[in-house]
């Protein structure tokens, strides 16, 4: 087989990566660019998805796609509504000091993972696709009789995969739409901008504060339900997205969202790309030496402001 | 200089709305900033704030708005002690608040710093169209980020941003920092118009002419303590006791 269809492979696998990471990174940014803390725990939010998903599809049974799109919907819900109660019992009480929500959310990472295991267990555990159609594409070759389509053995992809692509970009432009044509969406951004000037002006800061948690800690739980009928349940696995988001979060803009988007698909794409003729590894090494390369030429990201 | 006797205040008109400070004590941490410091502000009356720089003024309004606790006192919107609201609760309660430095919500489009301030209060359509129509130039300026707007034009949506809430008491600090006398005047006049309506209004302002000719009342602090309130009739008539708070 030529080069050009094991390019074709390797983006596709990358679009997935970049879709998925996309979800969690903006979560993860909206927490960051509303609240100004970071949050260490939002790896945990996504395995907690992936874990509750498994557990939501066996208790239900019955064909997969009943079972999987219950987990959808509940286990984003499941998932915001723990990290809402996070948000009220712990940060809350911490006032959003940036340094002291580090510690509590390592520590709330930790008791996250130790329950999982506790409870769930060690191993990793499948999710079946709600469908999963294998997909065949073609590839043009110059044979005897000029171009012809040919279906090279081994190129193709499923049905499943080039979903949670579509699901990836249709919930982004919804967050986006959210962001800036709801009412909640412009209070959202005007806590962002001044927070004592919100509260003078009526706006329930802390409320506004639990439910961007809720909602980023939502954004974790639904890319992991996307990801886990390709990539099973575990309980360590919330490690990579964590490492991923951030640095995609700081390569876009600390607080930007497009430049969180633009960011994950560069970064998911390259990591696939990398990933498949080269190494795993080598993807996860550039990408850290990307961000140390942004962090000295343009330390506000590449899509964030100047100066705050 | 000859020592002036120190006119007395108006009595205060019981039964009118008002803002009351009640002897508060409030600062940043652990620094305390105000001490003891009692005012009172009438509807319809404008009480003008006057102190040397880090009196503590901008910290009476921001202890005000309940941005900053109390240690101690009370703060009072006809009679309903708003100290103990959520910060959120105040502007709600109808104190409309422009900060010093205007403070306005940058990213944000000049209708969407407006619909902020109708938001609070959950005035409705005709308060939108009273406030534009007192600041034309707001309309043209419309669907413009606050950040692009000239100063003055800052000034103007910062004073709109807070009529919008219809209000019962303003805050106004140092509304005419930095501009250009028309705008002064301008902004004077809103100030003047809102006093006829019926608005309790504090006024914070560095600059004594501008304070003299609208002020009602004038009251001074020093070292976050409230000091003499006076007339600003007399205070007109003789500026020596101005020049002993905030002379240089
Ligand atoms: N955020 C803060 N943290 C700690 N101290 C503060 C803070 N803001 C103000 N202060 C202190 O409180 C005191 C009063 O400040 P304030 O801003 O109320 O003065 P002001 O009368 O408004 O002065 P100006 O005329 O310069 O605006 C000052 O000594 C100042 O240093
Ligand atoms: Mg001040």
């Amino acid at each position: 087989m030529e080069l050009g269809p094991y390019l074709i492979l390797a983006s596709l696998e990358g679009a997935i990566t970049a879709a998925v990471l996309a979800l969690t990174a903006v979560g993860l940014s909206l927490v960051f660019g509303v609240m100004r803390v970071v949050n260490i725990a939002h790896g945990e939010f996504f395995m907690l998805g992936a874990v509750i998903a498994w557990w939501i599809t066996g208790m239900i049974g019955g064909p997969p796609a009943v079972g999987f799109g219950v987990a959808l919907i509940v286990a984003p819900l499941m998932v915001g509504a723990i990290a809402v109660l996070a948000d009220m019992t712990i940060l809350k009480r911490l006032d959003y000091d940036p340094e002291r929500t580090i510690v509590a959310t390592i520590g709330l990472l930790y008791i996250i993972q130790q329950l999982t295991l506790m409870s769930y267990g060690p191993d990793a555990h499948p999710v079946t696709a709600p469908f999963n159609t294998r997909l065949a594409i073609p590839w043009v070759a110059h044979g005897e009789g000029g171009w012809t389509l040919i279906w090279p053995w081994g190129l193709g992809t499923t049905s499943y995969k080039l979903a949670v692509i579509g699901a990836a970009v249709v919930v982004l432009l919804g967050v986006w739409l959210m962001m800036a044509r709801t009412k909640i969406g412009l209070l959202m951004r005007a806590t962002q901008q001044d927070r004592d000037m919100a509260l003078a002006f009526g706006i329930p800061v802390e409320r506004i504060y639990a439910l961007v948690f809720g909602m980023g800690a939502a954004l974790a739980a639904l890319a992991a339900v996307l990801i886990v009928p390709i990539q099973q349940a575990h309980y360590l696995m919330g490690g990579d997205p964590l490492l991923l988001s951030f640095i995609v979060v700081i390569i876009g803009g600390l607080g930007s969202l497009p430049g969180t988007v633009v960011a994950a698909v560069l970064i998911g794409l390259s990591d696939g790309i990398i990933s498949v003729f080269f190494s795993p590894t080598l993807a996860k090494i550039l990408a850290t030496l990307l961000v140390a390369l942004v962090l000295i030429f343009r330390p506000q990201g590449l899509f964030g402001a100047r100066g705050r | 200089m000859k020592s002036t006797p120190i006119a007395r205040c108006r009595p205060p008109i019981w039964g009118g709305m008002m803002l009351e400070l009640k002897a508060i004590n409030a600062g940043y941490g652990r620094a305390q900033v105000l001490r003891d410091l009692s005012l009172r502000v009438q509807s319809g009356e404008i009480l003008c704030l006057l102190g040397r720089n880090g009196a503590g003024k901008t910290t009476t309004m921001q202890a005000i708005m309940g941005l900053i606790p109390l240690m101690s006192g009370a703060v009072l919107l006809d009679g309903e002690d708003i100290s103990q609201l959520p910060a959120h609760e105040v502007p709600r309660r109808g104190i409309g608040y422009i900060p010093q430095g205007r403070r306005l919500f940058n990213g944000l489009t000049v209708a969407e710093n407006l619909e902020i301030g109708l938001m609070a209060r959950k005035s409705g359509h005709d308060t939108l169209e009273e406030v534009l129509d007192l600041f034309p130039r707001l309309r043209e300026r419309y669907r413009q980020r606050a950040q692009t707007l000239s100063g003055g034009e800052q000034q103007m949506l910062a004073t709109a941003r807070a009529l919008c809430l219809r209000p019962k008491a303003l805050l106004l600090d140092e509304p005419t920092e930095g501009l250009q006398p028309s705008m002064i005047e301008a902004i004077r006049q809103v100030i003047v118009k809102m006093r006829q309506t019926g608005v309790a209004i504090l006024l914070v302002e560095q600059r004594v002419d501008a304070v003299l000719s609208v002020a009602d009342r004038v009251a001074f602090m020093e070292n976050g303590r409230g000091e003499a309130v006076m007339d600003a009739e007399n205070l007109r008539r003789d500026h020596s006791i101005v020049e002993r708070y905030v002379g240089v």
